[in-house]
């Protein structure tokens, strides 16, 4: 892939480049988030997917500055930029502005994260209050207009209501409504449908892509489903033990993949066509990030491992013909040119 | 269909569950929650039920009704021609060893003071299996091996065991008592993809090798296609639609079987013409306070819907190919039902 030239990263509304998250633990230190380079566009939508404890909430966590730390730390080294602005190290004045106006987050439970003893409706006119200064029937009539935005039916009868008054669903449209408050360049969803029932996530799933559009918001949806990635991304970045293992269109990404972990993942996938057989399964189990596996990460597991999986670890390789990166050495120049020789 | 010929394993009829809703425990009654609100079903030998619908319409509770595990306000259920409902403590204990139950969260249903070769051990002194204490101990270690776990896991806890193999332990537990039916309650659903279709597999594999037969009990609808040999939708606590899986994910009749299906986000919806994505609005009802007439109704987008919905809840009509369906507007379109 070609350097990032300056006017391209002006344009880039969030660019992460090789971020390390660790955290020291008594059991020794595990490396989350290990080299994770990914950028969101202005408007646009991308996936991240992988597996339980593969990095991903930690990578949109680290974005937030979110971090608990200790034990987390974010290593020296690695760089978010937000509309070409660092903000690893930046000052907590600078990272709480951020937070509120320009990056917002929505997560799997939203039980959790409302406040069981506020109506929903005080919790939006706090946000309002704290982001953008409104005030009294100003904040609760701006407040009413999120949860219409939001399509909560009766917004001025759920003004009033408290979060165990009201369905799952209609909680996560709480929860987006808080986080439009701000009017957020960049909305961070980490699973956020994953608690709910496949209608409701339906309708959810429509909701944000609606606002997407309307607000012209760039959306990062974290997600373990691929099938709600395939649906509501553009791109798609393919998280494994700490690292991004496959990056580009979610069509050619789930269509063809490259890597043999997202191909892995995809044959495991049940459905119609599984009927009657035995579904192709990754051997092995997901390594620990206290003890990562020296060269390709996945190579244990790996069915089309070579020699040198081993022993050196790939890097993100361009995918000849496209303009998306697989890490994986079946990528690199050599194997390419093994592969025409054989065809030839 | 292999079940085909089979004989009737399990029967339910007309089952019923219902709860009285009160102010907190001593206070007044306020309504009935009609959790499960009489269900009909069949299971044969050897054959695989998939039970799907949304959170709160009854499959749970349906699964613990007829396994006793609560009691059921009405109906029967007839396991191998006998009444379940009516056993007594000790048939029902000789019940239990025939019909098992693995459930989501094996975390949460395995003792956390107890190894794992204890936990099995214990189910098979239980039920007087295996002999003395050398044979369960060998006979222990046989069951980790047939769900794929080893010899030494005999010795750990809990809490050493990845979910995955949390889960094949659950099975495990179940298989113990060498039983011919198991109840899957949402067995696989909090598992990642890679480790379900381990667990897939070997569900698979015990059902070949052992005859079981299954109620599977899943919100997720791929995987409730790839295992099911038939396939019960509930809503509200009752069933609008059974049938064979292929047939049944192939042309659905009822407008809520639609609905739930094209809601299913897939690899290939949106690179695909023709998905037509039907939207509920809305959320279920209450189970207190169902609609009137088809429990459907409010949220149903049947072009032909009238006064007739609004006002009669459908018995499940016979509309061939092994296909039932409870929508009054679906069996006059097949001229006139059963």
């Amino acid at each position: 892939m070609d350097s990032v030239t300056r006017t391209e990263a002006d344009e880039t509304l969030l660019e992460v480049r090789d971020l390390r998250t660790y955290f020291h633990t008594r059991a020794g230190t595990a490396r989350a988030v290990d080299g994770v380079s990914l950028r969101v566009e202005r408007g646009e939508s991308l996936g991240l997917v992988g597996e339980s404890g593969c990095g991903k909430t930690m990578t949109a966590l680290s974005v937030m500055a979110l971090v608990p730390s200790p034990p987390g730390e974010v290593l020296p080294g690695s760089s978010i930029r937000f509309k070409g602005e660092e903000l690893v190290g930046a000052a907590e004045a600078r990272l709480r502005r951020m937070r509120g106006n320009e990056v917002s987050m929505i997560f799997q439970e939203p039980m959790t994260s409302l406040n069981p003893v506020h109506s929903v409706g005080s919790q939006v006119v706090e946000a309002l209050r704290l982001h953008r200064g409104l005030r009294g029937r100003e904040a609760a009539a701006a407040a009413v207009e999120l949860f219409a935005e939001v399509r909560l039916p009766d917004p001025e009868v759920r003004f009033g209501e408290y979060p165990h008054q009201l369905s799952g669903g209609m909680r996560q449209r709480v929860m987006i409504a808080m986080a439009l408050s701000c009017k957020p360049q960049l909305l961070i969803a980490d699973e956020p449908t994953t608690a709910l029932d496949v209608t409701t996530q339906a309708q959810i799933l429509d909701l944000l892509s609606d606002l997407r559009q309307r607000r012209s918001m760039a959306v990062l949806l974290i997600s373990h489903d691929l099938g709600v990635v395939s649906a509501f991304c553009d791109r798609v970045s393919v998280m494994y033990a700490g690292q991004i293992v496959e990056e580009g269109s979610a069509e050619e990404v789930f269509h063809h993949p490259r890597h043999p972990y997202t191909q892995g993942l995809l044959a495991s996938l049940p459905g119609r066509h599984s009927r009657g057989t035995r579904l192709p399964v990754i051997p092995g189990v997901a390594p620990s990030p206290t003890l990562w596996p020296h060269g390709c990460r996945f190579h244990e597991r790996c069915p089309l491992v070579m020699d040198r999986c081993a022993k050196d670890a790939p890097d993100l390789l361009p995918v000849a013909g496209s303009d998306r990166t697989a890490r994986c050495w079946l990528e690199s120049p050599e194997s390419a040119a093994a592969r025409e020789d054989t065809r030839a | 269909m292999i079940a085909g010929e089979a004989e009737v394993l399990l029967e339910v009829m007309d089952l019923s569950m219902h709860f009285s809703a009160r102010d907190g425990a001593w206070g007044r009654v306020r309504g009935l929650v009609k959790a499960v609100d009489g269900i009909s079903f069949t299971i044969r030998r050897g054959e695989t039920l998939g039970l799907v619908g949304e959170s709160g319409c009854g499959k749970s509770t349906t699964a613990r009704s007829l396994l006793r595990l609560l009691e059921p306000t009405g109906g029967r259920v007839l396991f191998d021609g006998v009444d379940v409902l009516s056993m007594d403590a000790r048939t029902l204990r000789a019940f239990r060893g025939r019909a098992q139950i693995v459930f989501q969260d094996p975390f949460g249903s395995l003792n956390p003071r107890s190894t794992a070769g204890g936990m099995l051990e214990e189910a098979l002194e239980v039920h007087h299996l295996a002999g003395d204490a050398t044979g369960r101990g060998r006979r222990a270690v046989e069951l980790l091996e047939l769900v794929g776990l080893r010899a030494e896991h005999a010795g750990r806890y809990p809490h050493e065991f990845s979910a995955g193999q949390r889960q094949r332990l659950g099975i495990a537990r179940a298989l113990s008592v060498e039983p011919e039916f198991i109840v899957l309650d949402e067995a696989v659903s909090a598992l990642d993809v890679s480790v379900q279709a381990q667990i897939l597999n070997l569900l698979s594999d015990l059902k070949a090798d052992l005859g079981l037969a299954y109620l599977f009990i899943a919100h997720d609808l791929a995987v409730v296609e790839h295992l099911c040999d038939r396939v019960a939708v509930m809503y509200l606590g009752k069933i609008v639609e059974t049938g064979p899986a292929e047939r049944l994910y192939r042309a659905p009749r009822h407008p809520y079987t639609k609905a739930l299906l094209s809601a299913v986000p897939s690899l290939d919806a949106k690179f695909e013409s023709g998905h037509e994505r039907i939207m509920l609005t809305g959320d279920p009802p209450s189970p207190m306070n169902p609609p009137s007439g088809c429990v459907f109704h409010p949220r149903c987008s049947h072009p032909k819907k009238d006064e007739a919905c609004r006002r009669d809840m459908p018995d499940l009509a016979d509309c061939g190919e092994g296909c039932f369906v409870a929508c009054i507007k679906e069996r006059s379109r097949l001229g006139g039902g059963a």
